[in-house]
């Protein structure tokens, strides 16, 4: 796993799925996504499969939390993966920001 | 506009009448525009620098558009926020403008009957009604593009509509000889026409 680092890589470019299932302990940084007007239902919940590898009902579930509560936690992470999922996320138009995740 | 059917390997096929194909390839052409220009480390000395994506701009956009297809990736770092646009969003701007290119290639490859730019302002749409559905085929890199270009498209016309969570009431009250309501139409078209795409490859 990459240790963080002082200097920024240039994110690369991957649209390979990835499971986030696994919880890991050092990795303190989330990527959120944030309601709004315009995205479809369907359209959302197929990005957090089709990149994510998410089941449909763990990114109907992310969705309808997006939907219902403004926002939801999709994934979890080293800093430099939460900013190449939150590229990711804006390739796709959702409203995506990462920040460390609630001690 | 007949609606999105899937097609095997990811891919998928639609018709549209020839003035909905060049309505959709108009608002491409414009998104990719508004995303190729604006760019100011494009003003930089050094010309490895737009090669390897080093020197993005570190403010964001003032277009308010381009500002929510290009949207701050930290909300409470400012220092992090600007990093990440220097590293990103220059290969953004790319993508989403390949994006855009894709989509209007593939109504040129299924027969749009003219070119388009930027400032078609689309006079004679209605002028040949003899000519045949704009047939669009696409592979699954065709159906990602399309994907994205319509919520790019989407989401450029909402910025200027304003357009906010559950204001329908707003919209189906406007007088119909608004101008403002006849861009939402075409607005909830594109809707339409990304919900049976997403229908068909689901």
């Amino acid at each position: 796993m990459a240790a963080p680092t002082p200097t920024e890589v240039e994110p690369t470019k991957t649209e390979q799925p990835e499971s986030e299932e696994t919880v890991q302990l050092d990795a303190p940084w989330v990527t959120l996504v944030w309601n709004d007007p315009v995205n479809l239902m369907s359209y959302v919940s197929y990005v957090f499969r089709s990149y994510f590898g998410y089941s449909k009902s763990k990114a109907d579930k992310l969705m309808l939390q997006v939907h219902h509560e403004g926002r939801a936690v999709v994934s979890t992470g080293t800093r430099e993966e939460m900013e190449r999922d939150v590229e990711a996320m804006h390739g796709y138009g959702l409203w995506a920001t990462l920040q460390k995740a609630d001690v | 506009m007949k609606r999105f059917r899937s097609r095997r390997r990811g891919g998928a096929h639609a018709e549209f009448e020839q003035s909905e194909a060049r309505l959709i390839a108009n608002l491409a052409a414009q998104v990719a525009e508004l995303l190729g220009g604006d760019v100011t480390a494009a003003d930089s000395d050094d010309p490895l620098a737009g090669l390897v994506g080093l020197e993005g701009p570190g403010q964001p956009p003032d277009d308010p558009v381009l500002h929510r297809l290009l949207p701050d990736a930290y909300r409470d770092d400012d220092e992090g926020a600007s990093d990440f646009r220097r590293f990103t969003e220059r290969g953004l701007r790319d993508a989403k403008s390949h994006n855009a290119q894709v989509l209007i290639q593939s109504l040129i490859a299924g027969g749009m009957s003219e070119p388009v730019a930027a400032d078609d302002t689309d006079d004679d749409a209605d002028a040949a009604p003899a000519q045949p559905e704009v047939e669009v085929e696409l592979d699954a890199e065709g159906v990602q593009a399309w994907l994205r270009a319509l919520t790019d498209i989407r989401l450029a016309l909402a910025t200027r509509l304003g357009i906010e969570q559950d204001d329908e009431q707003r919209w189906t009250t406007l007088p119909d000889d608004d101008p403002q309501s006849y861009v939402h139409d075409i607005y909830d078209w594109l809707g339409y026409v990304q919900e049976t795409l997403v229908h068909a490859i689901d």
